[in-house]
C-alpha cells in the first residue's frame, strides 16, 4: 500500500519557460538513470532481500524516488507550460511535442522510451545492492551533466537538491551492503 | 491561484518532512541510534502540528482516511496540485 501526499518533497520553481532544457531534463523522468528507473529498481528488489534493514532501505529509498519522479515531472511541466509553440518548434522539444504535446512521457533526452531492461534484479542481494550503488553514482553524474547544460538558477537549485539525495542514498546502500555481507557470512550462504 | 501563505506553510511542512525522510533513512541502517530516534520523535510532533494547521485551511494533504475531510465539501479535488503551486 502507498499513500499519496499532496505536496512536492522540494519546492519547484523555474525562471522562465525553456523547452530546450525540458528536453534534457526529461531523461531523469524516463531515462536509464532516471528517477522512475530508480523507484522501480529498488521497490522490485525488496522481496528477495534477506534482512529487515535491507527491506526497509529499499522500500524507503524506492518511495523517495517516486517523490523525485514527481519533482522532475513538475520541472518539465513548468518549463513547457507557458512556452509558445514557436519556441517549442525552435528546439528539440518539437519532436516530443509531435507525439506527446505538452504531456509527460517516460523517455530519455533523445526520445527513446523507457524499457524495463534499464533495471536488473538477480535475486543475489550482494549483486543487487552493488547495482544500486552504481545506479546512484550514475544518477549523480547525469545531474551534474544537466547542471552544466542548464543556466536557470531556480532549476539548478532543484537539480542540486536531487543530486545531493543520490549521494545520501549511495551512503545508505553502502551501509546496507556491509550489513547484508555480514549476514551472508554468518549464514554461510556463499 | 496559490496564495503566499499556502506556499509558506507548505515550505515549513516540506522542511520538517525532509528532516524525517533523512532521519528515517539513517535509522534504517542505524536503528539503535538513540539521538536520531529522539530527533525523529520530536520532529514528528512539530510536523503533525504544521500538517493539521495547513489542512484546516487548505484541505487534506493525505487521503484514504489519513487526514480529516473538510465538513461540507470534498476539498481533495479542489486545492491546487503539487505541480500547479507557484512557490
Amino acid at each position: 500500500m502507498w499513500l499519496y501526499e499532496k505536496k512536492l518533497q522540494y519546492p519547484v520553481r523555474v525562471s522562465a519557460p525553456n523547452p530546450r532544457l525540458a528536453k534534457y531534463i526529461i531523461t531523469q523522468y524516463g531515462g536509464p538513470e532516471g528517477e522512475s528507473s530508480a523507484a522501480l529498481r529498488y521497490l522490485n528488489m525488496r522481496y528477495t532481500m534477506p534482512t529487515g534493514r535491507a527491506k526497509g532501505v529499499l522500500t524507503d529509498i524506492g518511495t523517495e524516488e517516486m517523490a523525485h519522479m514527481e519533482i522532475i515531472a513538475t520541472l518539465v511541466y513548468k518549463l513547457v507550460e507557458g512556452a509558445p509553440l514557436e519556441a517549442i518548434k525552435a528546439t528539440d522539444f518539437g519532436a516530443h511535442y509531435a507525439d506527446h504535446g505538452r504531456s509527460l512521457y517516460w523517455e530519455n533526452a533523445a526520445g527513446v522510451p523507457w524499457v524495463a531492461a534499464y533495471v536488473s534484479a538477480t535475486g543475489d542481494p550482494v549483486a543487487d545492492l552493488h547495482e544500486n550503488l552504481a545506479a546512484e553514482q550514475k544518477a549523480r553524474a547525469v545531474y551534474e551533466n544537466l547542471l552544466k547544460l542548464s543556466d536557470d538558477p531556480l532549476v539548478n537549485d532543484v537539480l542540486r537538491f536531487l543530486r545531493e539525495r543520490e549521494v545520501v542514498h549511495y551512503q545508505r546502500f553502502g551501509e546496507t551492503l556491509m550489513e547484508v555481507e555480514e549476514y551472508c557470512r554468518q549464514k554461510k550462504i556463499f | 491561484m496559490t496564495d503566499r501563505n499556502q506556499a509558506h506553510m507548505l515550505l515549513e511542512i516540506q522542511q520538517l518532512s525532509f528532516i524525517e525522510v533523512e532521519l528515517n533513512l539513517y535509522l534504517d541502517t542505524h536503528p539503535e541510534d538513540q539521538q536520531a530516534l529522539a530527533m525523529y520523535n520530536s520532529t514528528h510532533q512539530n510536523l503533525m502540528q504544521c500538517v493539521r494547521k495547513y489542512e484546516s485551511i487548505y484541505g487534506p494533504l493525505v487521503n484514504f482516511g489519513y487526514s480529516p475531510g473538510m465538513q461540507n465539501y470534498w476539498k481533495w479535488v479542489d486545492s491546487p496540485w503539487p505541480w500547479e503551486i507557484k512557490y
